[in-house]
């Protein structure tokens, strides 16, 4: 898991260095087939399935949709990247040293595995897919909720993208 | 990509198997990995590669934007429509012991028409921001 | 070594970051928000594993499992970071028809030409 992690941040330095972003979306592909083989290997299965299919499959398909649409490359830094990567490496020092505090890696006693969990792990409803069990019955109100942050995506994307023929005139009417 | 022989036949032969394995992860999201998330993404990323292959109009034509857009809203009310089926029926809100004689069999109820509800949604959204993105580049030939 | 995969995760976010506040394309900065929220993903995922354990899938052959509570949590954010990678998508593609480019500084650069180019602000 460590050769996954380690092949990760190296497609994250390429990310940040390529100009071309037709090859920044392919090499994001790979960050996110890379990230759902590192939850696999993380005992989260559920969460790995949905990582490949919505983050190496929808998010690359409607990245190569918006750039075909948009049709530029990046253009050359401008700015010196002293002020971004001090203010970068900041940040990384003050994450590691609140880092340190975590329980360390796969610690049984860690406080996360105790109170509600062992109560979920007992199969009150009979179903063995404890995610699911979670996700749709004991946590079902957050689940409604996030089906209707879904759906306003969606309705947003409707009216954000939406054309009007208007005397021939292509687009919408600015809005302003 | 109509013209290339290799990418129609691989798509004839792939997409039903996309379609069905989409179906297969929402029944079975119980007992394994799975679920509404997962399942109405895959059936979109199947619906997508068909258009991909053979075309945006042929896609437009199997599902229609009205139904994708039907599917949106669909979702979301038959989940809330679950929540209200637990109200009318004498427990709380969402509440799935009420559903059903025995307890257990009414939990196995609500959350098989709650993931219905998921994937539904889910699978209509990704679809319809798929059509958005692809045929806003066409000079407004695109319905109102 | 046993923190070495907070390191990792520590990496990914900072890198996401930079990418965000140094890079002046919009495609660009929305990879590295998603960046910066995978890793964030992975930070919550990582302390639920436990040495030994399987999935959270109960079965009876297996009596050890692995914290299946992050992993909900997680579920429905990936979900939304996507809904809102799709937005701002859509408004790039819009800020595009409207202003003929998708770099920051020559967007910045149009909207104070444009301020200057006002009736009233002519000096």
């Amino acid at each position: 898991m460590h050769v996954l992690l380690i092949l990760m941040m190296l497609a994250v330095l390429a990310i940040a260095r390529t100009r071309n972003l037709f090859s920044v979306i392919v090499l994001s592909g790979i960050y996110s087939f890379l990230m759902a083989t590192v939850f696999v290997a993380l005992d989260a299965v559920d969460v790995a399935m949905t990582e490949a299919a919505v983050g190496a499959g929808v998010s690359t398909v409607l990245l190569l949709g918006a750039l075909h649409l948009c049709r530029s490359d990046e253009a050359k830094p401008t700015h010196r990247p002293w002020i971004p990567l001090s203010l970068s490496t900041a940040t990384a020092a003050m994450l590691i040293y609140g880092a340190l505090g975590l329980p360390g890696f796969a610690d049984p006693d860690a406080p996360i595995h105790r109170h509600v969990v062992p109560r979920y792990l007992q199969n009150e409803i009979d179903i063995p897919n404890v995610v699911t069990a979670v996700l749709a019955s004991f946590r079902g109100f957050d689940t409604l909720g996030e089906t209707a942050v879904v759906f306003t995506a969606g309705a947003g994307i409707i009216a954000l993208l939406r054309r009007r023929k208007k005397n021939g005139k292509e687009g919408n009417p600015d809005a302003g | 990509m109509q013209d290339d022989l290799v990418l129609r036949v691989i798509g004839k032969i792939l997409i039903p198997y996309i379609l069905l394995f989409a179906v297969y992860v929402q029944f079975h999201g119980d007992f394994g990995p799975g679920g509404g998330f997962q399942a109405g993404v895959i059936f979109a990323t199947g619906i997508v590669f068909y258009a991909l292959i053979f075309g945006l109009q042929q896609a437009r034509a199997v599902i229609s934007d009205g139904f994708v857009e039907a599917m949106l809203a669909a979702g979301v009310l038959l989940y809330a429509g679950i929540g209200v089926a637990g109200l009318l029926l004498g427990g709380n809100y969402l509440d799935y012991f009420v559903l059903s004689s025995d307890p257990i069999h009414g939990q196995h109820r609500g959350i098989f028409w709650v993931e219905l509800g998921v994937a539904i949604t889910v699978c209509g959204v990704m679809i319809k921001i798929f059509y958005m993105f692809a045929s806003h580049g066409d000079g407004g030939e695109h319905r109102q | 070594m046993t923190h070495f995969t907070y390191m990792a995760t520590v990496f990914l976010m900072v890198a996401g970051l930079y990418i965000v506040i140094a890079r002046g394309n919009l495609i660009k900065k929305l990879i590295g928000l998603s960046i910066l929220q995978s890793s964030v993903f992975l930070l919550y995922v990582a302390p639920g594993k436990l040495l030994g354990g399987t999935a959270p899938i109960l079965s009876p052959e297996f009596s050890l499992y692995s914290n299946p509570l992050p992993h909900v949590l997680i579920l429905t954010a990936i979900v939304v970071g996507v809904a809102t990678l799709a937005l701002g998508l859509a408004i790039t593609v819009r800020i595009r028809e409207a202003y003929g480019t998708i770099e920051e500084d020559e967007i910045v650069a149009l909207d104070q030409d444009d301020f200057h180019d006002r009736p009233e602000n002519q000096s």
